[in-house]
């Protein structure tokens, strides 16, 4: 089997053992819920409820103002309790609408099968899309809907479904792709239709071998669509690598995936697609993985959008020992919180929990110019010297050596010897240079 | 932490298990061999040398950390390595005072007054080398055949260059191959170092590129000037330091570029200068010399060398 890959990146232990065999749960339904007005990328939602009201499954709470954004629905039926700015995984305050379950789970009536997938149109999907109120589930939660609309001259010919999962301890992807991969192929032929496009690619990873087996299955005889096999290495799933690697092509420096005529979605979005489409249930669950040496039983759950994520944490045999730290996503790239009292949201791919041995961090010393950093960043920048002039607040510097091109992905933060805070000066360096080109643009 | 604030950081979450005192520690199990072949051709006095360094290495460190009031680093091995890599470089009959000295001014003048490890922008060891040679040129240059009867001789690329007129005839591949000839501590045996070189590749501390452009480098030079004399070729790849130089000092990471063009670039420059140093200049040994040269250059090929990043456009000029 030909696998195929991109430069640089590097091998972080997968640590996917305590999660990868075990299946799929449906999480106890929480009693309540708090449901964030802000779960995406862009504008966040006007709540369209009061407090008092009564509401149901699948209906909408939060409607979307402007083209990059996407409404919110309700993930229990019950009564609204409070409206209120509350903590999310995003480290600050945003809007939530506070609902309490009757624990009926009454579905509402807007929720009905949009049909099937040849008798709708393009814009219909793309429509069904938006109003579902899907995000990429991968994490970075931007509006799938606006991805699907790319500017016309870009000629867009390719869909890749993003099923590399390369965030060491998540398994939620994987496990989606194992029991439910009909969901992941009807998305994927949503995204074709919507774009126009005959060629779609699944990438995953080889270290899923049981999930590149099901999925072939699934795509068998299924017009242009084809699983592609990647090695697993980190950052395999970022959206630029994982064009790279699928079709050789390089996205522009500054560049959407559209100018390299490619649209990436996550297989977790093209699952929330075909079931809004199927079943017209918008997204109001997702799987999150819950695993991490501070977590007594590590699993997939199926948990409802504003669950608290100390009940979910609750379910998995709570705490392990001491820990110190919760990361909402993986821990390459999740986000850590200074409190468990949070909701889970559309973006929730997982729950870290760190024991105290793994949360230490490492004392930082001299950089010893091993040029370890250089080797495995996949945009080819040298995080040793931007990090130098970040450090020292040269942010034009920093610039001119293509601080913005930075994905981010702390292939350099995570090899360092020297344990030198890499990514973390370079995201600093990148915050003030968009604030200096804001300034520009508005004198 | 129940009640309490989670710990919160930037991520990523995890790191490797690499650090600074793994990769020093690899190279100073890297250079073992070549020890112990210098103990076997020098006889213990090697050993006292390289203790000689290794101790005032560390302790001058500790000292000048203290003095200028920053955190004591001898924990990451750097200091060590340094004090090998001197007594490597001098020939053994010389003064376990010089030998101190040589230790004092790398970590002192070179290593800490630029700021430490990473921070010096020559290699220390050859500083030091450079530093005794000019200090004390006689004593710098007395090689004695391997053996417990050492006798005054010359090296083999000073025998080739004919530069000393002793009576002593050129010795074979073979002997120059294992370290069997006059030379520095650590740098007679060729295949000791082989040994610890591609020790340090299985571990990833170096990569191919510095040590394998260099050498073939000057074997090719080697084999151009002295007109096409394929003869020639083996004394000027495995005697002398270039081994030691290209597998352990040039390839010290702050003295030499990071990027892969960078490294091919510094190699090839490494080599060309050692050879026309040993051909055409005053001196039969080219290498500590090239390689300062080179390190002096390393933050110039560093800037020109960027790589080409990720999605770059060619600009159309
Ligand atoms: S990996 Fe760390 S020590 Fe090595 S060059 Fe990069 S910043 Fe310096
Ligand atoms: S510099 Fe940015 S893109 Fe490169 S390895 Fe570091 S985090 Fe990733």
């Amino acid at each position: 089997m030909k696998k195929l890959t991109f430069k640089g990146g590097t091998h972080p232990p997968h640590s996917k053992k305590a999660t990868e065999k075990l299946a799929l749960e449906k999480a106890n339904a929480p009693k309540t819920v708090v449901i964030p007005m802000q779960q995406h990328i862009g504008a966040p939602c006007d709540p369209i409820v009061a407090v008092g009201d009564e509401v149901k499954v699948g209906q909408k709470i939060g409607e979307a103002k402007g083209f990059v954004s996407v409404p919110v629905h309700s993930s229990v039926s019950g009564k609204v309790t409070a409206i209120e700015p509350r903590m999310y995984s995003g480290g600050t305050k945003v809007t939530c609408v506070v609902i309490e379950s009757d624990m009926q789970d009454t579905i509402h009536e807007s929720v009905t099968s949009k049909g099937s997938l040849e008798a709708l149109s393009a814009d219909d999907i793309k429509n069904i899309i938006k109003e579902a109120g899907i995000v990429g589930m991968g994490g970075a939660a931007f509006p799938t809907h606006v991805k699907l609309a790319p500017p016309p001259e870009k000629n867009v010919d390719t869909v890749i479904l993003n099923g590399a999962e390369c965030e060491p301890y998540l398994t939620a992807d994987h496990r989606l792709m194992l029991e439910n991969p009909e969901d992941v192929v009807l998305g994927l032929q949503a995204f074709m239709k919507v774009l126009n496009v005959s060629k779609g690619y699944i990438g995953i990873e080889d270290n899923k071998v049981d999930a590149i087996e099901v999925m072939q299955k699934a795509a068998q005889g299924k017009a242009g669509i084809e699983v592609v096999v990647l090695h697993a290495k980190y950052p395999q799933g970022a959206e630029k690598q994982l064009i790279n690697a699928c079709t050789g092509r390089e996205v522009p420096s500054g560049g959407l995936p559209a100018d390299a005529g490619v649209v990436v979605n996550n297989v977790g979005t093209a699952a929330a697609v075909a079931k809004a489409i199927k079943t017209g249930m918008p997204l109001v669950e997702r799987i999150v993985t819950i695993t991490g040496a501070g977590i007594n039983n590590p699993k997939n759950l199926l948990v409802k959008i504003g669950t608290n994520f100390r009940e979910v944490v609750d379910q998995c045999g709570g705490f392990k020992g001491n820990p110190q730290k919760i990361i909402a996503g993986g821990p390459m790239m999740g986000i850590a919180q200074f409190h468990i009292d949070i909701p889970v949201i559309k973006g929730t791919s997982g729950i870290l929990v760190l024991s105290e041995e793994e949360a230490r961090l490492p004392e930082s010393s001299n950089c010893i110019r091993c040029g370890k950093c250089v080797d495995v960043c996949p945009i080819n920048l040298m995080p040793a010297g931007l990090s130098a002039h970040a450090l020292l607040d040269n942010y034009d510097q920093a610039e001119g050596l293509h601080a913005m091109d930075c994905i981010e992905c702390g292939s350099c933060s995570f090899v360092c010897p020297a344990k030198r805070p890499l990514v973390e000066s370079i995201r600093l360096a990148k915050r003030e240079i968009l604030a200096k080109r804001r300034k520009a643009q508005a004198k | 932490m129940e009640n309490g604030r989670f710990l919160v950081s930037s991520s990523p979450h995890i790191r490797s298990g690499e650090s600074t005192q793994r990769i020093m520690m690899d190279v100073a199990i890297a250079l073992l061999p070549a020890l112990f072949s210098g103990i076997w051709f020098f006889g213990l006095r090697a050993l006292m040398m390289t203790i000689v360094a290794v101790v005032f290495a560390v302790a001058s460190e500790v000292v000048m950390q203290k003095v200028m009031k920053r955190p004591v680093t001898v924990k990451d091995f750097s200091a060590v390595v340094t004090g090998m890599l001197i007594a490597f470089n001098v020939p053994s009959t010389l003064p376990l005072w010089m030998v101190a000295i040589g230790a004092i001014f790398a970590i002192v003048i070179v290593k800490q007054c630029f700021g430490g490890v990473g921070h010096n922008f020559i290699n220390p060891a050859l500083a030091a080398r450079a530093m005794l040679l000019a200090s004390w040129p006689v004593d710098m240059t007395a090689w004695v055949t391997p053996g417990v009867d050492a006798v005054t001789t010359a090296t083999p690329l000073a025998l080739i260059k004919g530069t000393e007129a002793v009576n002593v005839v050129l010795p074979n591949v073979m002997d120059l191959f294992v370290g069997n000839v006059g030379g520095c501590i650590g740098e007679t045996s060729a295949l000791a170092l082989l040994i610890g070189g591609l020790y340090l590749l299985y571990r990833k501390v170096i990569s191919y590129r510095i040590p394998v452009i260099y050498i073939a480098t000057v074997g090719v030079f080697a084999f151009m000037f002295s007109g096409f004399d394929l003869s020639y070729v083996p004394y000027h790849v495995f005697a002398g330091g270039l081994f030691l130089g290209a597998i352990f000092m040039a390839t010290d990471y702050s003295s030499s570029p990071m990027t892969a063009k960078g490294q091919i670039i510094f190699a090839i420059g490494c080599g060309f200068l050692t050879s026309v140093i040993r051909f055409f200049g005053g001196y039969p040994e080219g290498v500590s010399y090239s390689i300062l040269l080179m390190n002096i250059a390393t933050p110039l090929i560093d800037r020109f060398t960027l790589p080409r990043k990720f999605g770059e456009v060619k600009k159309s000029a």
